[in-house]
């Protein structure tokens, strides 16, 4: 058996035996990657040399018996979107494309702690806006299970790289469900925790108030040790929040007696695909004969939440990437090119004697603005920039954003009454399963609607985890999702695991 | 006020002020001023990608001291916005800044004025609020060229926004605003108001109510003015300003509401306003609330502690320096508007010699005057308040007189003697009475001229008395001298 076939545990124990090194995982998974990343596309950069260095050292210092960190040895892959220090973070966009950030992120520096071995940085939708990574400005990535498929969005690069084998660990990031959803369309397990326990520091905002950094892994068993690495309170992000993190990896062998379920009524209306409605009441019924009951219970606003998700995410995103603006860092318009047309238009408006237009010329510095981010944001990018900007306006303010807010505290509410009643809510991540490259890329409404089950829980600030519960006909995952009441990692955890025990749907692979 | 103007001038005062903190509002730098260009910088005040502010308390306990030297409410719950616009300084492209719910509103500034210009009154506070302070940019925008340098150093130093009512009616009144309030500030050590470095910043708005052909109370147009670099340029700009809108009111007739509000900036060179170029006057900020920064939370036994922890303010300490030790209230503005340190070496003195107008009087005249001289200041002066009142409390008893009393003094700080070694190194003691009395009757029968004078009611021939007593022993008691020489007249 290949080291890139083991799960985290055992490979954590082959390399603590022995009879494996850091090295030679590490050359296990550059060798997956080598083979079959041309076709998936999972990767921006893959950097062997800097794993192979790391590795290395991590041998060197075991062979001398120095204590080393959790992940020692193991590999893991993370979004472009964390900042790690002296090193390109593109976020999937022109205008951050040379961008070499000057210090690292609270959970690389977690991970480079942990002696995980940073294999590469995955592909992503530009600033992680977007459900299918066709956003990313340098190349689709394509899932594993039908390279015709998208992988689902914005952590493609992370779940299709974890599905393909090229990584046992990746680190996504979901701000509408960009870990969860595509961790379901590519058939791994993925985790949002509760807005808060993970640091953001050093993680490009998209949307600050619900973007969340969590684990990718192939079992929730491997979650569960990358999560135990990265969670915890930073004084560096005053979001963050006390909470303690428990030993997720050794707790989760434990099971849940006398779980209770909820099955959201609102789940299971018209446009959810009857083959993923079937396997999730499948999976409902492992969970039964696990000792779990089912009750069925209502978030009655959840049908504004993709319309409040819409209004939020824009609004902050449009503040966040106001600082690409060409001045400081980042992409910047050839200034040549802008001075020759503010020239060129000068001469036409004094020719034509248009005092008016002459005045209300752009100066050269507001041409450069207007230039630097026209030319290196995408589309979508601007969309939501446009959106959001809008939402914001005097006169609009308060039937927009603040109505948002209004909508987004009912949207809690209805969480915290259902969790009166149950320990963990269950439904379906996506309501169908990975669709064709290319297919919505013209209908960006119908493009928002793949959230509209993950959006809830980053409105809630709650934590989600989703997990391969069955294979489409087609032979694409179906992926289960369990939402929690805040700071219950350990629940959803320990909850995915007892499943991921009496099935093994997690652990089929994709044939490459 | 020389002739009554057909108008009366409304202003109101925004006072921006660095807080003397020693890091940044949301990160570590250093806020020290004059460091090279961007060496006080981090990713945070930079605006990288994927930073994120953490608010310093210790500033926040700052804005805290003044708001409630102001007198002003102090909210429970307050949050942070993001104000939003485009410039080179600004390196996030908003300002962490506070919008609807501040920290602090509701307070107020009596200011009165010593030389009577104006009645005493209180200026009501409309709010307090800390913000982040921008980035410096200079730049060349026009003629297409964009050569821009920007020095992120400043940027994020904290800095507190001052809002006043419009409730100043002169120029006076708001450089008497201005001096209570950066008084406050330096008692309360949350800023050095240095206004060359920038530490505090003033914009005034102002505009005109006056009688209406009807009359009825018209208002002309608001004008914000700014660029103005010291108090003195505030109290001139807007003495300029209320004449040229005068003016432009007669000229035009335009009321408030008639045109946009205009900002004008002061050329000190010219003693003139200038109009700005009109940017887009409507500018939308679109302020939200700051998802990366929690609520902050005051409870009220903070606010407690703090005002406890104020100490005795100017207004306080002129109050009682007037009650207490019998000085008027242009000399208790005096001592009070030199700082704590001064009244501390005024109360000492005051309560030393006994004698609060005579110690006013040392302090003001001399004491000032001596640490000019020597350029320091009061807490380096080497003659504490003990070794003054030695000194003072002797020419009370009629050893010296205040001349001689000088050259003490002068002695005393050239040399570092204390007193009685002054006084012995320039050989001055006290004459024994009836020496005086005998030299006063030698005095009186040498010259007979002079006692004619007197009887004849030249009061001034008395004084020659004193000249000639002094030539033969300088440490005579000149009043002293005068009252024998006048009694041995009379009785002779």
């Amino acid at each position: 058996m290949s080291l890139a076939e083991l799960s985290v545990h055992e490979l954590l124990a082959e390399l603590a035996a022995g009879s494996a090194t850091a090295l030679d995982a590490t050359e296990a998974y550059l060798a997956v990657i080598a083979a079959h990343d041309a076709q998936v596309g999972a990767f921006l950069r893959v950097d062997a040399e800097g794993a192979r260095v790391k590795a290395r050292a991590v041998d060197a210092r075991r062979r001398a018996g120095e204590p080393l960190g959790r992940l020692a040895g193991v590999p893991v892959a993370v979004k472009d979107i964390l900042c790690s220090k002296g090193e390109t973070t593109t976020c999937g966009s022109r205008m951050l494309e040379k961008f070499a950030a000057p210090y690292d992120a609270t959970v690389i520096a977690k991970l480079k702690a942990a002696d995980a071995v940073l294999i590469g940085r995955t592909n992503m939708d530009e600033f992680a806006m977007g459900g299918s990574t066709e956003n990313s400005a340098f190349r689709p990535t394509r899932n594993p299970w039908d390279l015709t498929r998208i992988p689902g969005g914005s952590s493609g690069g992370s779940a299709a790289c974890v599905a393909a084998g090229m990584a046992p660990l990746a680190i996504g990031t979901d701000t509408g469900g960009s870990i969860r959803q595509p961790a379901g369309l590519c058939g791994i397990t993925g985790m949002k925790p509760t807005y808060g326990h993970v640091s953001r520091y050093g993680l490009v905002a998209f949307a600050s108030s619900l973007d969340q950094i969590g684990p990718m892994a192939r079992s929730a068993e491997d979650a569960a040790t990358l999560l135990e690495v990265i969670a915890g309170h930073d004084p560096l992000d005053s979001t963050s929040v006390h909470a303690p993190v428990p030993p997720y990896g050794e707790w989760i062998n434990q099971p849940l007696a006398d779980l209770k379920l909820g099955l959201v009524r609102e789940h299971f209306g018209p446009g959810l695909d009857s083959e993923v409605d079937a396997a999730v009441r499948e999976a409902v019924r492992v969970y039964e004969s696990l000792g779990a009951t089912v009750k069925e219970v209502s978030l009655p606003h959840s049908k504004y939440a993709v319309a409040t998700y819409y209004i939020i995410a824009p609004s902050e995103a449009s503040s966040n990437l106001a600082r690409y603006d060409g001045a400081h860092y980042g992409y910047r318009t050839d200034e040549q090119a802008m001075l020759a047309e503010l020239a060129e238009e000068r001469k036409q408006l004094e020719a034509a004697k248009n005092e008016r237009g002459l005045a209300a010329m752009d100066t050269a510095l507001v041409r450069m603005y207007r230039r630097s981010r026209s030319e290196a944001f995408g589309s979508e990018v601007k969309r939501r920039i446009m959106l959001g900007t809008y939402a914001l306006s005097a006169g609009y303010y308060d039937a927009y954003y603040l109505k948002a807010l209004k909508v987004r505290r009912l949207i809690r509410q209805d969480f915290d009454r259902a969790f009166e009643d149950v320990d963990l809510i269950i439904g379906p991540v996506t309501t169908s399963p990975a669709f064709k490259i290319g297919e919505k890329a013209d209908d960006p409404l119908a493009m928002y609607l793949v959230d509209l089950y993950t959006v809830s829980a980053n409105l809630a600030g709650i934590g989600g985890i989703a997990f391969p519960c069955g294979f489409s006909k087609t032979g694409l995952p179906i992926g289960l999702q369990l939402q929690a009441p805040p700071f219950e990692e350990d629940r959803l955890l320990r909850a995915a695991h007892m499943f991921q025990q009496a099935t093994d749907w997690h652990r089929r692979r994709p044939q490459l | 006020m020389s002739k009554p103007e057909p108008y009366t001038i409304v202003i109101g005062l925004e006072v921006h002020v660095q807080l003397a903190a020693e890091s940044k509002l949301f990160c570590g730098c250093s806020t020290r001023f004059g460091a090279a260009p961007n060496t006080q910088t981090c990713p945070t005040c930079t605006g990288m990608p994927g930073t994120l502010p953490v608010m310093n308390r210790r500033a926040f306990e700052l804005a805290l001291r003044t708001a409630v030297a102001l007198d002003c409410t102090i909210a429970t719950f307050t949050k942070w916005d993001r104000k939003q616009y485009y410039y080179p300084d600004l390196p996030k492209g908003y300002q962490i800044s506070q919008y609807d719910l501040p920290f602090s509103s509701a307070g107020h500034l009596a200011i009165s004025d010593s030389k009577n210009r104006f009645a005493p009154k209180n200026v009501g506070i409309i709010r307090v609020h800390l913000e982040e302070d921008a980035g410096k940019s200079m730049h060349d925008e026009h003629a297409g060229e964009a050569d821009s340098r920007i020095d992120l150093n400043r940027a994020g130093t904290p800095l507190l926004e001052i809002v006043s009512e419009p409730d100043m009616r002169s120029p006076a009144e708001a450089k008497a605003y201005l001096d209570e309030l950066k008084l406050l500030l330096t008692y309360l050590q949350v800023s050095d108001c240095n206004m060359q470095e920038g530490s505090l910043r003033v914009d005034a708005n102002i505009n005109l109510h006056l009688d209406g052909p009807d009359g009825k109370k018209i208002a002309t147009p608001i004008v914000e003015v700014k660029n103005m670099n010291s108090f003195r340029a505030v109290e001139r700009a807007l003495a300029y300003e209320a004449e040229r809108q005068y003016e432009v009111w007669q000229e035009t007739g335009q009321r408030l509401g008639d045109v946009p509000k205009q900002t004008r900036g002061w050329d000190d060179t010219a003693n003139v306003t200038h109009g700005q170029r009109h940017k887009e006057e409507s500018s939308d900020y679109r302020y939200f609330p700051d998802p990366d920064l929690v609520p902050v939370t005051v409870a009220a036994e903070e606010v407690t502690r703090i005002r406890e922890d104020l100490g005795e303010l100017p207004a306080q300490l002129r109050k009682r320096l007037e009650t207490t030790y019998g000085i008027t209230p242009y000399d208790s503005d005096v001592i009070v508007n030199q700082g704590r340190e001064l009244v501390h070496y005024y109360v000492e003195l005051a309560d030393l010699a006994g004698d609060g107008k005579m110690a006013s009087n040392w302090v003001q005249q001399d004491v000032l005057r001596l640490l000019k001289e020597i350029g320091t200041d009061i807490a380096s002066f080497a003659i504490r308040p003990w070794g003054l009142s030695e000194l003072l409390q002797k020419i009370k008893a009629g050893d010296l007189d205040t001349t001689r009393g000088r050259e003490v003094l002068a002695d005393m700080v050239a040399s570092g003697r204390d007193v009685n070694a002054a006084l012995q190194h320039l050989g001055i003691e006290r004459v024994d009475e009836s020496a005086l009395v005998e030299m006063c009757r030698q005095l009186v029968a040498n010259n007979p001229k002079l006692v004619a004078d007197v009887k004849a009611g030249k009061m001034q021939a008395a004084g020659a008395f004193v000249g000639q007593a002094k030539k033969l022993n300088p440490n005579v008691n000149p009043g002293r001298v005068r009252e024998i020489c006048l009694e041995l007249i009379a009785a002779g």
